[in-house]
């Protein structure tokens, strides 16, 4: 178990090089000046361009400002942006943000697919399932944004149930409406995924046995369907949490979060390199993490698997 | 001031069939007697993105802080008026060698003394080339100033006692004394000096506000300001301060005023801009603002250069339809352009001799066309380059077809994907189609929509444009002291335009702002920021 877990961090460790170079290399390959944009419609004189991009080390090469920039890492300096904030604090600010409406999210798509997924498999082909299946295709051919403004405008401007924006220093509170956009989406696949894993289930060897046993409905659904049906759901899961993570930019303008999708998207417009390859390079990590953690998890729902060295 | 990449599409995306001034936002007269001096206004903006140091900020983000919490020798009021704010009197013989005299007894709100020196130091601080502030070409004028070397104190200004200091520009310029209000020119306090990266988050100014802390900046979230009681000019708050809450999306400020959760919004998304003054009834403006629209065709482009190029701009600028494409495509949110300014500017006119090359024709148009074939026969295609995050796509289809149809040719948009990328191709001059422009004036002047971008050798003359008559009449214009007759000879200058047609003027924005049922007296300024001093608000 430790050797696997060892082997995995070990091998997180050129991911993360390689991660990075990429990225960087592509923000250096975007074409046009972010300096130069800084200024707007308005040319700037030559030699107001060269000071600043040399502040930035946008003149050197860009081995050389790649290595620089790892070599800041290294150090605890992640750079700073534009408007001289250190990114290490812009990471400290956004990523709690975005952590919150994630965890929000996923518990709201989870507790309510499985639910739904779980009822659905074992009354298939009856009107809860076929109702659920009718949603659940709604949610999933309705583009985020506009889920978005339908539920700002009809819960927080027409019914004042929620404010429309997320405030200052984004409480729970605030985080709840777009919380349930951003569920909307998974919530529908993890209840297909919940339901056809549930009928597969029912139909296994184990589960008959037990019945025949004679136990009760109460103690074979928990303990012997759903526990073996949730092996593809916490996958797909861990996946979504990434997802999360860092795919919430629609989301995050529609409500004004200021998370890791609005500041990233803002970054990648100003052609930051240091904002946008430090952000790509947390959410490596977090996706690196998020998916060793479920790889263990498998064990705890299946005795079957083991982990070799 | 910069208009800023999202922002342009803001601005542009701003409201107006109706040319009227600032103040004509009539709102309902709501009682002012449950006005509290205390309540605190919200307001939506964006993070600056630059530190918010005067000579370093350059967008509306970051300038509308700046212009609620320091105070210039002079202020802009809501028509673009100056008036004298630090300064006691500014006097100038002969345009070029200045004595400003400040008022007595005035302070940052941390107690420094706004002296001759925080001004002169701020300004050759802005200046060095060293520094490498957005804003320093603001100096360029002053005696002593380089773009070769670093210069740590212009020649130019010199302090002559505690509340005098003198500037010498290197030629006259009749409209200095009225750029002197744009935020570059800000004084900075003695404390500055001691860090000023520390300074540029948590700046301390002299103006009707300050920053209700030294972490009122929330970054990405708001920036809360409250009334700095030492600030003793005429713009003195009605209210209890100012909360400026960073909207990543047009979308999002307009929900929550929808909600009543703001109190006064300067942007209008597209989607609700057809009904959004209905939606508001009386609580909404729609107004003119200094910001002009265009596109640019270089001269070295084929068949745009000579007598050649003269027929086809005219030809090209007769076969668009403004009318019809701000009123389709803007919803009338847009004004048709009628010179090369905008209309709120002091000596402005609808009827600038040339200005009929604006107008809709398409027989001139085709006629005008047909004759430049005659020198020499038209190839390829016309191309209008855009940015496309900025919202540009639609307009530029339009101006594109209407060019099409009247004309005869092939004509199209031709996107960049990034507002960068458009404007390193455009200022490397790599770039082999007309393109888009626009300009936002820095301070009320015509002279700041003509000289900066047509001038030639010029900051922002993209297109290369250089016309010795045209220059002759703005240098002659900027020697005279009496600013109706600059005007004049401005006005001048710019029949030269409508001959040459660097850019073809295509329309003025107009701001596009509403606001909650709590307050009233609301006024939009020339510069499309709201008056926020003069806002009531009951609790």
């Amino acid at each position: 178990m430790t050797g696997y877990i060892l082997r995995r961090v070990l091998q997180a460790i050129p991911v993360f090089f390689g991660t990075t170079f990429l990225i960087y290399f592509m923000v250096f390959a975007l074409p046009g000046d972010p300096i130069l944009a800084l200024f707007g419609d308005k040319t700037p004189n030559p030699a107001v361009l060269e000071q600043l991009r040399a502040q930035y080390n946008l003149d050197k090469p860009f081995i050389v400002q790649y290595l620089l920039y790892i070599g800041g890492i290294f150090r605890g300096d992640f750079g700073v942006s534009f408007s001289g904030q250190p990114v290490s604090e812009i990471l400290a600010r956004t990523f709690p943000v975005t952590l919150r409406l994630a965890l929000i999210a996923l518990v709201i798509e989870m507790v309510v697919g499985i639910a739904v997924g779980l009822v659905s498999g074992l009354r298939k082909g009856k009107l809860f399932d076929s109702s659920a299946l009718v949603v659940s295709l709604i949610f999933i051919s309705l583009p985020i944004f506009v889920i978005a403004f339908v539920f700002q405008y009809v819960f927080a401007i027409q019914l004042g149930w929620a404010r429309p924006t997320v405030g200052s220093g984004a409480p729970w509170s605030d985080l709840i409406l777009p919380g349930i956009v951003l569920a909307t989406i998974s919530f529908a696949q993890i209840q297909r995924l919940t339901r056809s894993s549930v009928i597969e289930s029912s139909g296994l060897d184990f589960v008959r046995t037990a019945a025949s046993k004679g136990l009760s409905r109460r103690r074979i659904v928990p303990v012997h369907i759903l526990r073996n049906s949730l092996i593809p759901v916490v996958t797909f899961l861990a996946v979504d949490f990434g997802t999360l993570m860092v795919g919430a930019t629609v989301t995050e303008g529609i409500f004004n979060v200021p998370g890791v999708g609005n500041t990233l998207y803002q970054a990648i417009i100003r052609g930051e390199g240091p904002t946008v390859v430090s952000f790509v390079t947390v959410m490596v990590l977090i996706y690196l993490v998020v998916n060793l953690v479920v790889d263990l998890f498998y064990a705890v729902l299946d005795p079957r698997i083991r982990y070799v060295k | 001031m910069q208009i800023k990449k999202f922002g342009l599409a803001a601005t542009a995306l701003a409201a107006a069939g109706v040319l009227v001034l600032a103040g004509c936002s009539s709102s309902p007269e709501s009682d002012t007697s449950s006005a509290s001096a205390t309540a605190i206004i919200s307001t939506n903006g964006s993070e600056p993105q630059n530190p918010l140091i005067p000579t370093n900020t350059n967008e509306v983000g970051g300038g509308k802080i700046l212009d609620s919490i320091f105070a210039g020798l002079v202020y802009y009021a809501a028509d673009g008026s100056v008036h004298n704010d630090m300064a006691e009197s500014i006097d100038t013989e002969d345009s070029q060698h200045y004595t400003v005299k400040l008022k007595a007894d005035q302070t940052f709100s941390n107690g420094d003394p706004v002296d001759a020196e925080s001004f002169v130091k701020a300004w050759n601080y802005g200046a060095a080339l060293d520094n490498a502030q957005l804003s320093s070409y603001f100096f360029e004028s002053i005696e002593g100033f380089s773009w070769d070397e670093n210069v740590e104190e212009m020649s130019g200004l010199k302090v002559v006692d505690d509340l005098t200091f003198t500037i010498d520009l290197v030629s006259p310029q009749s409209d200095f004394a009225l750029s002197l209000g744009y935020s570059a020119f800000y004084p900075l306090p003695a404390s500055a000096w001691d860090d000023i990266d520390a300074f540029g988050q948590a700046p301390i100014g002299n103006g009707p506000y300050k920053l209700a802390s030294d972490d009122a900046w929330q970054h990405n979230e708001k920036i809360s300001l409250v009334v700095n009681d030492t600030y003793q000019g005429d713009r003195q708050p009605k209210n209890g301060g100012l909360d400026i809450i960073f909207y990543a999306t047009q979308d999002a400020s307009y929900a929550d005023l929808q909600g009543d959760n703001v109190d006064v919004v300067d942007q209008i998304p597209g989607s609700a801009l057809a009904s959004y003054q209905d939606e508001f009834d009386g609580r909404s403006v729609n107004q003119a603002v200094a910001v002009f629209q265009s596109f640019t065709i270089p001269a070295r482009l084929e068949h745009f250069g000579g007598e050649e190029g003269e027929l086809r701009r005219a030809a090209i600028s007769h076969a668009i339809n403004r009318e019809e494409i701000t009123d389709v495509i803007f919803s009338g949110t847009r004004t048709p352009a009628h010179d090369f300014t905008s209309p709120v500017i002091d000596g402005y006119s609808e009827d600038v001799e040339g200005s009929d090359v604006l107008d809709f024709d398409e027989a001139k148009a085709q006629e005008l066309w047909a004759e430049a074939d005659a020198i020499s026969p038209w190839t390829g295609e016309f191309k209008i380059a855009y940015n496309a995050d900025g919202g540009h796509a639609e307009w530029v289809d339009a101006v594109t077809n209407s060019i099409k149809n009247v004309l005869g040719i092939e004509a199209s948009g031709d996107p960049y994907p990034t507002f960068a990328e458009a404007r390193t191709k455009i200022t490397d001059r790599t770039i082999q189609t007309a393109f888009r422009t626009g300009w936002q004036g820095d301070y009320p002047s015509l002279y700041n929509f003509l000289g900066p971008i047509y001038g030639t050798g010029a900051g922002s003359n993209d297109g290369d444009y250089s016309n010795p008559e045209f220059d002759a009449l703005l240098a002659e214009g900027r020697s005279l002291s009496d600013l109706d007759a600059a005007n004049e000879k401005f006005q001048e200058a710019q029949t030269i335009l409508f001959t040459d047609l660097p850019a073809i003027p295509l329309w003025y924005s107009t701001v596009n702002g509403a606001w909650g049922t709590k307050v009233s007296n609301v006024e939009f300024g020339w510069n499309s920021v709201p008056l926020y001093y003069e806002i009531e608000k009951s609790e």
